[in-house]
């Protein structure tokens, strides 16, 4: 099951939706345009007219206040110009579906979608069905994937231990909520880290966890020997009223990460967040703030990660004059009941 | 009116009949499939030459929409399809809108039938009022109104003791309850099985003990209750066991599954292609592979389409928010014979599957070339190739896995109590 609608003709990203079926070079092409980028933001003008005069469209179906800030930041300083749409509290509460808000957006002529929606498979939905000039990054969706996310931590995690081969992580906490924790576990493998291990109690780890490359732990205290990163999972208040948890404190006194603890681990270890933290819940205060947090080191690299990628995505999607209407004609022959939802739905490799 | 269909060759699997001859049929009857009756005189003969004559097939869960549901498609749509894919009875599952649970409704579907000229289509009642599973419906009132059995199609029966009472209920009134095995909470709004897949694409799963669960214990109330059951859709490798069991130890229940469950596995799913969300949802190969030896040794007797047309906004969205459910009358011949190239299961057990033995479970004069029986007979070529495209296809639901692909088989002639309701 190949998910080649990321890439183009030329194998080159086009959409960044997931971090699955991604080749190791293109990782590493990410994390070296990254790169490339880092330094900018100490600079007096921290723009490159990489992307002047493309339109991009932050569309939020959830809330959100990191990711879309760091994607805004990363379009400017690209010279992109940007909307910040929050359809949270705009058309889809009206009863526009999906299909309709994207339609519109598309026919202001935008170049470039950042989704984040609750539902999994959204964004490939929306990949699937916008014009061909459009780029889709994918900036969380439901459970499925935050390939963004993911990838700032890798570049994080390289520019302190650079050989990915000899790292040991953990990635603690509501595995099977997680995007985050799917898209980081998949990037982690396709760099060749040496082991991947999960550690959360069985209700917050999802069936067959181990088909996705990791070992299983339901004990933080002997989860974290050898581990050179540590990342925690932000733990949502409201899995504690769904039977999942019994308590707060009975989580932090298992799964909570305090000083005491990350001796356990490395004593070189990073520890890792992808935030918003919740203080006293699954991280200590004191480890947050403490010596070995990257925390905020996670978040500037964001925006050098999220440039690298709109770059990459922009490069690949070769502008087209003119064939906007003709794809709307073709779209709208297709829609006709009978011949229609296949082609619709996207014959699988659609670049 | 008298019609003879020569040369073909005849499987009748309740009459145990697998040989070249002639079917000879008068005023919507079969007559003979032996000798020619003194006297005939066809006004048309169908030539079967290299084809299959055998009775006409009998589905057991279908979803024809129309009424309230009439954008997804209808009636006169829906029934072409079925003429088309040789079926010649079904049974309506009751979560119409609006549902089965008064005469009322069981009359509007009846007169339906009879407008789109398809009369032979059965209601099954709602088990509890507007399937709220609360109420016990009043079933002996649909019975009596023609519905052939009672259930509650996919919703949930609140509690064991409504389930009770409305076991003992249907079973006082000698009413054959469906029943689609699913525990509401532990199938959690999934939308895919509860595997690999699903945990790879962060997708809303269930797990096969929701299904098993409900299962065990309508199986612990179908002993207690005496009412006589058919398990519809089953999906997993634990529930055929289960079945299996419960048959050895005496009790009088039947099982069917979905076509597409014999041949699709959560595998087979490409990302996030709402075609294949359905309900049940496709689970591992192993589950398909202990289905199909279910089929082989009889723990399940009948295989369904379980047909739900849709229409395309209702499968245009991310995969969790679309709408279950297959287009798979037009489908079901294929496949079932695909079951046959692939030695699951024998031919005459494939018919069997969709004849003789859906026609057991309702207990109806049908599924046979029986002399004196509705002269409901399909007649198919099992070496056509046909492709699956808007040409070809009848249903006004497109949503099908199969779209574009080459399916081998495919019947040329349907008849429905004699009359030609197909013909290719």
């Amino acid at each position: 099951m190949t998910d080649n609608l990321q890439l183009n003709a030329e194998g080159k990203l086009k959409h960044f939706l997931t971090i699955e079926g991604l080749s190791k070079s293109l990782l590493t092409e990410i994390l070296d345009t990254a790169e490339s980028f880092a330094g900018m933001s100490e600079h007096q003008v921290k723009k490159v007219p990489l992307l002047r005069g493309k339109t991009i469209v932050n569309l939020f179906f959830e809330n959100s206040t990191r990711t879309r800030t760091t994607f805004e930041l990363a379009a400017t300083r690209l010279s992109a110009d940007v909307i910040n749409m929050n359809i949270a509290t705009s058309a889809t509460s009206k009863g526009e579906s999906l299909l309709d808000t994207i339609r519109n957006l598309e026919a202001m002529f935008v170049d470039m979608f950042v989704v984040r929606h609750a539902i999994s498979g959204a964004a490939h939905f929306i990949a699937q069905q916008t014009a061909p000039h459009i780029s889709v990054i994918n900036a969380g969706d439901g459970q499925h994937a935050h390939p963004t996310q993911a990838m700032l931590d890798m570049f994080t995690i390289r520019q302190l231990k650079p050989d990915f081969s000899s790292l040991r992580v953990a990635i603690i906490g509501d595995i099977l909520h997680s995007r985050v924790a799917r898209s980081e576990i998949q990037a982690l493998n396709t760099l060749g880290a040496a082991e991947v291990r999960v550690i959360a109690p069985k209700t917050l780890l999802p069936a067959h966890v181990e088909s996705l490359g990791v070992s299983v732990s339901h004990n933080l205290t002997e989860g974290l020997k050898d581990i050179d990163v540590v990342m925690m999972l932000r733990l949502q208040k409201e899995r504690m009223s769904s039977a999942l948890l019994p308590s707060e404190s009975e989580y932090f006194k298992c799964f909570g990460l305090t000083e005491e603890k990350l001796k356990i681990a490395k004593p070189d270890a990073i520890v890792m967040h992808p935030g918003p933290i919740n203080r006293g819940v699954e991280i200590d205060s004191k480890v947050a703030d403490g010596p070995q947090s990257v925390i905020l080191k996670q978040v500037s690299n964001g925006i050098a990660v999220r440039m690298a990628v709109m770059a990459m995505a922009m490069q690949a999607t070769a502008p087209a004059p003119g064939r906007f209407a003709a794809v709307h004609a073709d779209r709208h022959a297709d829609s006709l009941p009978a011949s229609g939802i296949h082609t619709i739905l996207g014959d699988k490799g659609v670049a | 009116m008298m019609l003879r269909i020569d040369h073909g060759r005849i499987i009748d699997p309740a009459n145990d009949i697998d040989r070249v001859g002639s079917v000879y049929i008068a005023d919507g009857k079969i007559v003979s499939v032996t000798d020619e009756p003194a006297g005939f005189k066809p006004d048309t003969v169908i030539d079967a030459s290299r084809q299959i004559v055998c009775p006409g097939f009998i589905d057991l869960s279908t979803r024809l929409r129309d009424m309230g549901h009439s954008r997804k498609a209808t009636f006169k749509s829906e029934v072409i399809a079925a003429a088309a894919a040789g079926v010649t009875t079904l049974c309506l599952q009751p979560d119409t809108a609006p549902v089965i649970d008064t005469t009322a409704v069981v009359e509007l579907i009846k007169e339906l039938a009879e407008k789109a000229d398809y009369p032979q289509i059965y209601a099954v009642g709602g088990l509890t009022q507007k399937l709220e599973g609360t109420e016990l419906s009043s079933m002996l009132s649909l019975k009596q109104a023609g519905c052939i059995a009672v259930g509650n199609a996919n919703q949930p029966v609140k509690n064991l003791l409504i389930l009770r009472r409305a076991m003992e209920y249907a079973a006082s009134h000698d009413l054959l309850m469906m029943f689609r095995p699913n525990d509401f909470w532990l199938s959690n709004n999934g939308c895919a099985h509860e595997g690999a897949v699903a945990t790879r694409y962060g997708l809303p799963s269930t797990p096969e003990a929701a299904e098993t669960i409900a299962l065990a214990q309508c199986l612990e109330l179908a002993e207690l209750t005496g009412c006589r059951v058919h398990f519809g859709q089953l999906s997993c490798k634990r529930s055929v066991i289960k079945i299996h069991q419960a048959k050895k130890y005496g009790l009088k229940v039947s099982a069917d599954v979905a076509i597409h469950q014999l041949h699709l596995t959560e595998n087979d799913m490409t990302p996030f292609d709402s075609a294949y969300h359905v309900l049940p949802p496709l689970r591992t190969e192993a589950d398909k592979q202990y289905l199909r030896k279910g089929l082989a040794g009889s723990t399940l007797n009948s295989i369904c389409s379980d047909h739900q047309p849709h229409d395309l906004d209702a499968k245009l969205g991310a995969f969790p928010e679309t709408e279950p459910g297959m287009s798979s009358l037009e489908t079901l011949l294929p496949l079932m014979l695909k079951l046959v190239t692939q030695h699951a299961i024998t031919l005459e057990q494939g018919i069997a599957c969709l004849s003789a033995n859906p026609a057991r479970v309702l207990r109806i004069e049908s599924g046979a070339l029986t002399p004196g029986f509705a002269a409901d007979v399909c007649i198919f070529d099992p070496e056509l190739d046909w492709q699956v495209n808007s040409e070809n296809w009848k249903s006004q639901g497109v949503n099908t896995p199969f779209w574009g692909q080459t399916l081998k088989g495919r019947v040329t002639h349907t008849l429905q109590a004699g009359k030609i309701i197909h013909r290719l």
